[in-house]
């Protein structure tokens, strides 16, 4: 099997592929990019929680028009899971109105993105429906 | 009238669209004397400068215009807040004027984007050769488009949606009908980029960019310039009698950015500080939302100004899709938002956004609105949104 790495470094692969955030250890404030501080209390000191894997759509676009090299259409969509709001695409799911909903119930998945120079993978997060 | 108080005592604001043949200094320039004249007053009377533009914001817009117009060595604040901007050079002026720094400033606000395409999201960097982490998410690869999008009608129709998931009655039409009541508005504003009524139909027709944000639900890319003479209420005493009947109180002036919520760093949160920044400036100028009698907001997509109604308090809480289907916000309602056309057909110049909506508030204030005018309007309120995000509001009383 070919190397594979993530394509940020909050998705974590493996046999139960997850992301992972930073929690502030003063507030409970998560974040998923590198951090200098937290934003909501100004305190330094984070720990890694995982996040769950299943949630719910609270928002989505479909992304018609973008910049060359971004295949369109398809779904943005910002997903509730389990009180921890994550960014990400719909995926495995038709891009249209009549297949994606508000409050749609979606788990997170996993795509091949592409595959560099020494053959490694480069894996990307999405989410899909559950039991659609 | 207080010593202390903040009026506009000249303003102006080009007309918007293309503008092929001038320069950023060329529009600035005009909106600059326009407003100056308006004023009754010239660049020597100015004890500060506000100067916005977003796009070229290293060129030093406020001192080019001085160049051009009056080198008169007062301090140039050159300010750039996303779709802010404007909003944050006039605050500059009236910080300065309200701390009794100066006891005139000018503001104005500059941007030419006519045939800009996405202003966010509009390229994607090349992928390397081989995987290698970078930036704060150690991403190997571009992320828009992979994860969520960056551009703005995407992210503004997820606004939009957020708020549907959350109260309900929004749809693909309900947000066309927004951008209809806006298209229909710009008919009667000699000064909007695109002045054409459109069918529903032809809204919901038209090029899809990010469902449900079709083409004509989107602002406008296009040039123009706005500006605004700030003026004590104790200089304000001693000018004519002409001047001062025509001077427009700043009855609040406001900017805020947004406190960290929970879900703000994953989809922006237009709302809270939009909320703070109207809570705020109601309270400035000891008024209510029930006081307005017209309101100019940030409805940079259709999807936006549904959730401004809310977020301005215009109408209940969770009440906005009711509030326009009631037709409130159209230009014969009873809380007229947007009758310059807004942002999706009079033009989105970013820099002289945040201005304009001030001029099309006084303009009606004074009663000069022309065909357009809201008759007897004696309060309104003008709004911007800069994403990062920036809020802007200022609400404007008609002189006694």
């Amino acid at each position: 099997m070919a190397e594979q790495i993530p394509l940020v470094d909050y998705l974590v692969l493996g046999d139960e592929p997850h992301l992972v955030a930073n929690q502030c250890t003063g507030c409970g404030a998560r974040f998923f990019d590198r951090r200098n501080a937290c934003a909501s209390c100004g305190k330094t000191e984070f720990t890694k929680v995982g996040i769950d894997t299943t949630g719910e759509v609270r928002a989505f676009t479909i992304v018609s028009f973008a910049a060359p090299g971004v295949p369109v259409p398809y779904v943005a969509a910002m997903v509730d899971c389990g009180g921890t709001s994550v960014r990400g695409n719909l995926i495995n799911v038709a891009p249209d109105p009549e297949h994606v909903s508000l409050g749609m119930k979606v788990r997170l998945a996993t795509e091949v993105i592409g595959t560099d120079e020494q053959g490694t993978e480069a894996i990307g997060f999405g989410f899909e429906p559950v039991g659609g | 009238m207080a010593s202390d108080d903040l009026w506009i005592l000249g303003i102006h604001m080009t007309k918007f669209g293309k503008h092929p043949d001038e320069d950023l200094v060329d529009l600035a320039s005009e909106a600059v004397q326009g407003a100056l004249a308006d004023g009754g007053v010239t660049m020597a009377d100015m004890g500060v400068i506000g100067a916005g533009n977003l796009m070229m914001a290293q060129a030093g817009i406020g001192q080019q215009v001085q160049k051009q117009l009056g080198q008169t060595g007062v301090p140039v604040y050159n300010v750039s807040n996303a779709c802010a901007t404007g909003a944050t050079a006039l605050r500059v002026a009236c910080m300065a004027v309200k701390s009794g720094e100066a006891d005139m400033g000018l503001a104005f606000g500059v941007e030419k984007l006519s045939g800009a395409g996405l202003l966010a999201g509009g390229s994607r960097k090349e992928e390397s050769p081989t995987w290698t982490p970078s930036g704060r998410y150690g991403a190997v690869a571009p992320i828009d488009g992979r994860i969520g999008t960056e551009i703005m009608p995407g992210v503004f129709a997820q606004i939009g949606m957020e708020y549907g998931h959350r109260y309900g009655g929004t749809s693909f039409e309900l947000f066309a009908r927004i951008s209809e009541k806006n298209h229909s508005h710009s008919t009667l504003n000699p000064k909007a980029a695109y002045s054409k009524k459109m069918s529903l139909e032809q809204i919901m027709g038209d090029i899809m960019i990010a469902y449900p944000n079709t083409r004509p639900m989107c602002s406008a890319n296009c040039d123009g310039a706005a500006a605004a003479v700030v003026v004590s209420g104790a200089k304000l005493k001693t000018l004519s009698l002409e001047q001062q009947k025509r001077a427009v109180k700043i009855a609040a002036s406001v900017l805020t950015t947004d406190p960290w919520e929970e879900s703000c760093q994953i989809l922006p949160d237009v709302n809270t500080l939009t909320r703070n920044a109207a809570i705020q400036a109601y309270e400035q100028a000891g008024i209510g939302p029930s006081d307005l009698d017209l309101v100019e907001l940030h409805d940079c997509f259709a999807t936006a100004e549904l959730v401004h109604y809310d977020n301005l308090m215009l109408c209940e809480t969770g009440g906005a899709v009711d509030f326009f289907n009631s037709g409130a916000t159209w230009r014969d309602g009873s809380m007229p938002v947007n009758v310059s056309g807004g942002l999706e057909s009079k033009g989105h110049p970013i820099g002289a956004t945040g201005i304009a909506n001030v001029w099309e508030v006084a303009t009606h204030l004074r009663g000069e609105a022309g065909d357009r005018q809201i008759v007897g309007a004696k309060v309104g309120l003008a709004h911007v949104i800069g994403l990062g995000s920036a809020c802007g509001v200022h609400i404007l009383e008609k002189a006694a």
